[in-house]
């Protein structure tokens, strides 16, 4: 039995069918679109808010889509424990809705960054990881020019006690992110945000197979 | 009909690279003595009402809701007559 996942498409997603085939590589089948004006979502374990330039960015990175009905839905589903995967556009979601803590500003070497990141893994007890080591190093590709996290020194003192960074940037830290964070856990370790595209790295002919272990993790956690 | 003015910054400590980069880019220009360059932004509403207080107050809860994002950014409100 495969998990049932769901994929938001907002206006300017553009990595919703990149995680549509990353999900449907580990589950074996389609998983449900879901437009962003939804306000019923199907009965899913995963829900995957994907990169891309919602809105086209417009006030801040995911501040527009972060108020969008189906924003809702995915928050009580959240609450609920289903599991929720946020990548970069759908990171900036997480953050602006107040599912993750914390803001990704402006890069700060203002350069729009597109290149493949080594990451360490954090925690490997969450839904996500499981497949992978502890400190593991993974190469991942990332894209963005909002990558940027930024919290107060207690908020990121709590993420580091409670072991939910879940990614660390671990050669160069590509945007200037707080304590190189790449991706954070919420209290639960059930909703993941991460600027990396681990969904751009499931097979060798992408350049990278290093995201896979992330959806076969996700496979065996919520099947 | 009240005009409002809505301004958000980033917060003090948060770093701000437009900033930068609009300082830096003064100072390629000949531009002496510019100690410190912050960007923001400016949201102009038009809000259907007379009533001065309420225009503030609601002013102030679409940038706490929507228009700032609290956690790296300030905003002030100002009623602009005219």
């Amino acid at each position: 039995m495969s998990f049932r996942a769901g994929v938001v498409v907002f206006p300017g997603s553009n990595c919703d069918r990149d995680g549509a085939v990353a999900l449907a590589h580990v589950t074996g089948r389609s998983p449900k679109m879901i437009w962003h004006q939804d306000t019923e979502l199907p009965p899913l374990d995963l829900i995957f808010l994907p990169g891309g330039f919602s809105y086209g960015d417009y006030l801040r990175c995911g501040a527009i889509a972060a108020h969008s009905p189906v924003m809702r839905e995915v928050a009580a589903a959240a609450n609920k424990g289903v599991a929720v995967l946020g990548v970069c556009n759908g990171f900036h979601l997480l953050t602006e809705s107040g599912l993750l803590p914390g803001a990704l500003i402006r890069n700060a070497g203002l350069k729009f960054v597109c290149r493949d990141a080594a990451l360490s893994v954090g925690r490997t007890d969450t839904p996500f990881t499981a497949r992978y080591a502890r400190g593991q190093t993974l190469r991942i590709p990332v894209a963005h020019g909002d990558g940027n996290y930024n919290a107060d020194a207690e908020t990121l003192a709590r993420l580091e006690g409670e072991g939910r960074v879940a990614f660390r940037y671990c050669d160069s830290n590509p945007n200037g992110s707080a304590r190189n964070i790449a991706g954070i856990y919420n209290e639960t370790g059930r909703v993941l945000g991460m600027m990396p595209h681990p969904e751009r790295a499931v097979e060798p002919a992408l350049g990278s197979s290093d995201g896979l272990p992330l959806f076969q993790s996700l496979s065996e956690a919520l099947a | 009909m009240i005009r409002v003015e809505v301004r958000v910054m980033l917060k003090n400590g948060v770093l701000d690279p437009q900033g930068q980069a609009i300082g830096k880019a003064l100072g390629h220009l000949g531009f002496d003595g510019v100690d410190g360059v912050r960007q923001g932004k400016l949201i102009v509403l038009d809000l259907a009402t007379d009533d001065r207080a309420a225009a503030d107050a609601q002013a102030r809860q679409m940038a706490e809701k929507l228009l700032a994002n609290p956690v790296i950014e300030d905003f002030s409100v100002e009623l602009v007559d005219g």
